[in-house]
């Protein structure tokens, strides 16, 4: 018999049992030992009939494809660039991938995309073996200049992005900045001016620190007043 | 000589007073402060990143590197800054008795950081150390299969004691202690050194009080992590 040791929502500690028994299935961040279901990150639990997943509070971005990421260029070989986007191996941009313009042969990459360049790109591909292939061809993926990227914990852009983009769309409109959520955490902000920069910058970071919260959205509207 | 009763007041099998609190180093991506008594214990993670020079890279899993020091303002006499015979062995010691606990298989090629700095010394560092390096590796997010505790055992005079402290190390009747680190979930021993001479009566005896000190450490631990990210945090 399957004995639950947790509720739903209850915040739990890599190590912690969460199941004694056969009867439900590990699912994202948990684990089985023999017959028992074990956290590995810090999260909420979250269970689904038979499927116990836990929420991480913590941690880095894992790529997943068709996300839209934020991305600095690290490095130009002869045939690509790699980007940092916040995971531990760098992402790669193929020439293929870069432009629909036509590059030479042999031609100077940095013109396109130069080395510190901030660029929203497209995760098209990830290997097992932890190579991530970009793009940028498609509607908003674009070379970002000016402006500034602020960093979230991934697991918060949710609660950055809000129901149907309401959280976002009221940030944008109450300070008129320009802005990007990267699923990978990084977000870029361009304002009007360097005060409404920092509005924003606020915002966000209220947001990350309040995310699991009730009124959250009357929060963020008290501070942009 | 016997040893009746213990220089500050405590129980043969009681810790010293332990605090631990999570997120203390703002830049790190986890972090961790563990105090036990007068040892103080800062630990901070960093990545996973990228592992340079390049050979020392495993395309499997992630490398996990500890690095210990103490400030030179943490004991009585100032000790020399920078790595020692000593430090460099419980770096070593440290990082095999966290590699247990860590799950870096899905960041090959990648390194692990952790470093931790002792800032306060009055024995039992490496123990202290550990605790703080395992609650900053939770904090940072890296898949755990458990949390580590760690803490001290040892004899004083002729009496089997938990945690002892730089006085009791020092005890003129000998002492020997027995450092211990622990995944309580499964009563795994990933660290055991000791330095000085007991039997295996002894080493019996000392297991089983370290045993149930780890136990109410983990508890600590748990706590602080909690606390951390309670109210959604």
């Amino acid at each position: 018999m399957a004995k639950l040791l947790v509720k739903n929502k209850d915040l739990v500690v890599p190590g912690e049992v969460l199941v004694e028994g056969m009867e439900y299935l590990p699912a994202g961040n948990v684990f089985r030992d023999k017959d028992k279901i074990i956290a590995n990150t810090i999260g909420l639990v979250s269970i689904d009939n038979r499927l116990i997943k836990l929420i991480p509070l913590t941690g880095f971005y894992t790529p997943k494809k068709d996300d839209v990421v934020i991305g600095k260029v690290e490095n130009i070989t002869f045939s690509s660039w790699f980007m940092d986007i916040g995971c531990s191996n760098l992402a790669m941009l193929s020439l293929k991938e870069a432009t629909s313009e036509y590059i030479e042969r042999g031609a100077d990459l940095g013109k396109f995309y130069n080395f510190n360049d901030v660029v929203v790109a497209r995760v098209i591909n990830v290997t097992k073996d932890g190579s991530i292939d970009l793009s940028m061809k498609g509607p908003g993926l674009m070379k970002l200049s000016n402006g500034r990227v602020v960093n979230v914990t991934p697991s918060k852009v949710p609660r950055v992005i809000g129901k149907q983009g309401s959280m976002i769309s009221m940030i944008k409109e109450k300070t008129g900045c320009k802005m990007t959520v990267g699923q990978n955490g990084k977000i870029w902000i361009q304002g009007p001016d360097p005060k409404n920069e920092k509005k924003a910058v606020d915002a966000i970071k209220l947001i990350e620190e309040y995310s699991a919260t009730d009124g959250l959205t009357e929060k963020v509207e008290v501070l942009l007043k | 000589m016997s040893y009746t009763k213990r220089n500050d007041g405590r129980k043969f099998e009681e810790t010293r007073e332990i605090k631990a609190e999570v997120g203390v180093i703002k830049n790190a991506q986890g972090s961790a402060k563990f105090q036990i008594g007068e040892t103080i214990a800062v630990a901070g993670v960093y990545g996973p990143r990228n592992l340079y020079p390049k050979f020392l890279q495993d395309p499997e899993k992630g490398v996990l590197r500890c690095n210990y020091n103490m400030f030179s303002f943490s004991v009585d006499d100032r000790i020399r800054p920078g790595p020692s015979r000593r430090s460099r062995e419980i770096s070593l010691v440290t990082q095999r008795s966290l590699a247990p606990a860590v799950n870096l298989n899905e960041f090959p090629n990648a390194v692990v950081d952790v470093f931790v700095e002792i800032i306060q010394a009055d024995a039992g560092t490496r123990c202290a150390g550990i605790c703080a390096a395992s609650m900053a590796l939770a904090d940072a997010g890296i898949p755990m299969k458990d949390l580590v505790a760690a803490v001290g055992v040892g004899k004083v005079g002729d009496k089997i004691v938990v945690d002892l402290d730089k006085f009791e190390e020092d005890y003129e009747g000998g002492a020997s202690d027995m450092p211990i680190a622990m995944l309580p979930r499964n009563n795994e021993i990933s660290l055991l050194q000791l330095d000085g001479e007991l039997d295996v009566k002894e080493v019996k005896e000392a297991l089983e009080m370290g045993k149930k000190a780890c136990e109410n450490i983990l508890e600590i631990q748990r706590k602080a992590l909690k606390d951390k990210y309670k109210g959604g945090k």
